[in-house]
């Protein structure tokens, strides 16, 4: 099962959501925190998400909709 | 033992094989090249480096690759690019001691891109590799275009959809397989680094980023060994990805460390422009870490809004107790021209950024006269010439006979006098 890895950000109103928890039940993938930090006023999380392609597709979609930043674990590939 | 010991996660220090990995399995964080110093030391000396090739592989012993023979290194004539002393610049902003490190002139496209370029294919073919790949908007798209052509190598660039036109014909030339991804430059991002995850291709600056970033380093062996084996005191950079400051800063402490040279007081200075700023504007707002910003300014080159060592370029430049700035894009072309009329040097929008910031730093009194100082000129202006063309005025339009001429330009029969 594909494995991909993303650095999710959270502007300061949505930093009390709990995001990963209802991604993690809207769709069918598995979420895996393994940095973070969280402060008052900002916020960013490194998540890997497990599942089939297309449904991590389908949930990074639905991130964003909720009003979180996600971006690839590299942060900026292109240079 | 290889001068190469493991990629090291420069977050929680786990050691990894020196692969295409560059990410930590275990806390997501960024892998870097860590070396058997004391091996390396043995073996090392200015003479041998002195002695070496004419290009920026005379520090091949402080470069992660297995190869000791420059026959098989891809970009040999990469970097040794002139460090200017300047005089006119110098004298204009009161310093008894500029230098620009020039690599509009590097070769073979003209940025210090091919630097890193040069490492990353000479590691990519190392581990097998036959396809090279990039998401570019420019400089590194024309870099590694053009030593992939040169070694023979596959090449993909991916660009976004609506890059403009002139942007993508100096990669065709090499003729690369452009993509042109329908979406924005996030989309770009994520798609490509979805693709380094599942193919077997050799992203430069995604999994073998360990490698590449390493070539910035010789930026700093360079401008150590041309200013007589000594650091400068003070070191003006421009930051995208903020990669190159905090390379240079390494590169800069190898070199105390094995002994090159007795000590390392330079302050690291980063630079950005007005509109895509977030490292320079955590710096000036005392934070650690970095807010993303969409970038809006003309130094294209630096728009990074997103920098992946941003980060560590904080820390660099608060490790060694230097500063950051930034400048408007108005600024930007002032800084061009600047370099232009007094050094005759006609750099990228990058170094627009870095003259301004200079400037900005010496009227602060952070930068001060006596300071040996060393402002990075990244790119060579040609790339860019639509940032400047409305501000180098027009050509003496003259009909054509002598005394036209000479009533133009207030020249008389025996010259003296000029427009």
């Amino acid at each position: 099962m594909p494995n991909m890895r993303f650095h999710i950000r959270f502007p300061e109103q949505k930093i009390k959501e709990p995001i990963v928890y209802q991604i993690g039940h809207e769709y069918k993938v598995v979420t895996n925190i393994r940095r973070a930090d969280v402060r008052e006023t900002t916020g960013w999380i490194d998540l890997e998400l497990s599942g089939e392609t297309a449904e991590i597709e389908r949930a990074i979609e639905g991130m964003k909709k909720k009003g979180v930043t996600v971006d690839p674990i590299e942060l900026n590939v292109i240079e | 033992m290889t001068k190469m010991k493991s990629l090291v996660c420069r977050e929680c220090g786990k050691e990894y094989p020196t692969k295409a990995i560059h990410v930590c399995e275990l806390c997501f964080g960024p892998l870097e090249v860590k070396y058997n110093y004391d091996e390396i030391k043995k073996n090392l000396s200015r003479k041998k480096i002195e002695d070496g090739p004419r290009s920026m592989w005379r520090y091949m012993d402080l470069l992660p690759v297995e190869t000791a023979s420059i026959d098989s290194v891809i970009g040999p004539h990469a970097g040794l690019t002139p460090m200017v002393r300047t005089k006119n610049l110098g004298a204009y902003l009161g310093l008894d001691e500029l230098y620009i490190k020039n690599d509009t002139v590097n070769h073979p496209t003209l940025s210090f891109k091919d630097r890193v370029v040069s490492v990353a294919l000479t590691r990519a073919r190392e581990l097998g590799f036959e396809t090279v790949a990039c998401a570019s908007t420019g400089n590194l798209a024309n870099s590694v275009a053009a030593h992939a052509a040169a070694a023979g190598m596959k090449c993909y660039v991916f660009i976004p959809a609506d890059l403009e036109a002139a942007k993508v014909l100096g990669n065709l030339i090499y003729k690369p397989n452009v993509i042109e991804v329908e979406g924005n430059y996030d989309d770009v991002n994520r798609l490509c680094s979805e693709i380094a995850g599942e193919h077997g291709w050799a992203f430069v600056n995604i999994n073998i980023r360990p490698y590449y970033a390493e070539g910035s380093k010789t930026l700093a062996f360079e401008t150590v060994e041309q200013l007589g084996w000594r650091a400068p005191d003070q070191a003006v950079i421009p930051m995208a990805s903020g990669s190159l400051l905090t390379k240079i800063w390494k590169g800069l402490n190898e070199m105390k460390a094995l002994g090159l040279i007795d000590k390392v007081q330079t302050k690291i200075n980063g630079a950005q422009a007005d509109g895509c700023s977030p490292i320079a504007t955590a710096y000036k707002e005392g934070r650690d870490f970095f807010k993303p910003v969409k970038p809006k300014t003309i130094a294209k080159s630096l728009a990074i809004g997103n920098p992946a060592d941003g980060y560590y370029a904080l820390k660099a430049t608060g490790e060694s107790k230097g500063a950051m700035d930034m400048v408007s894009d108005e600024e930007v072309v002032d800084g061009i021209k600047l370099l232009a009329q007094t050094e005759g040097i006609f750099a990228e929008t990058a170094g627009g950024v870095t003259i301004g910031v200079l400037q900005k730093l010496v009227k602060q009194g952070v930068i001060k006269k006596s300071d040996v100082t060393v402002a990075y000129i990244t790119g060579n202006g040609l790339k860019t010439q639509e940032a400047v063309i409305d501000a180098v005025g027009r050509p003496f339009r003259i009909q054509p006979s002598l005394v036209n001429f000479e009533r133009t330009f207030k020249i008389g029969k025996n010259g003296g006098g000029n427009a």
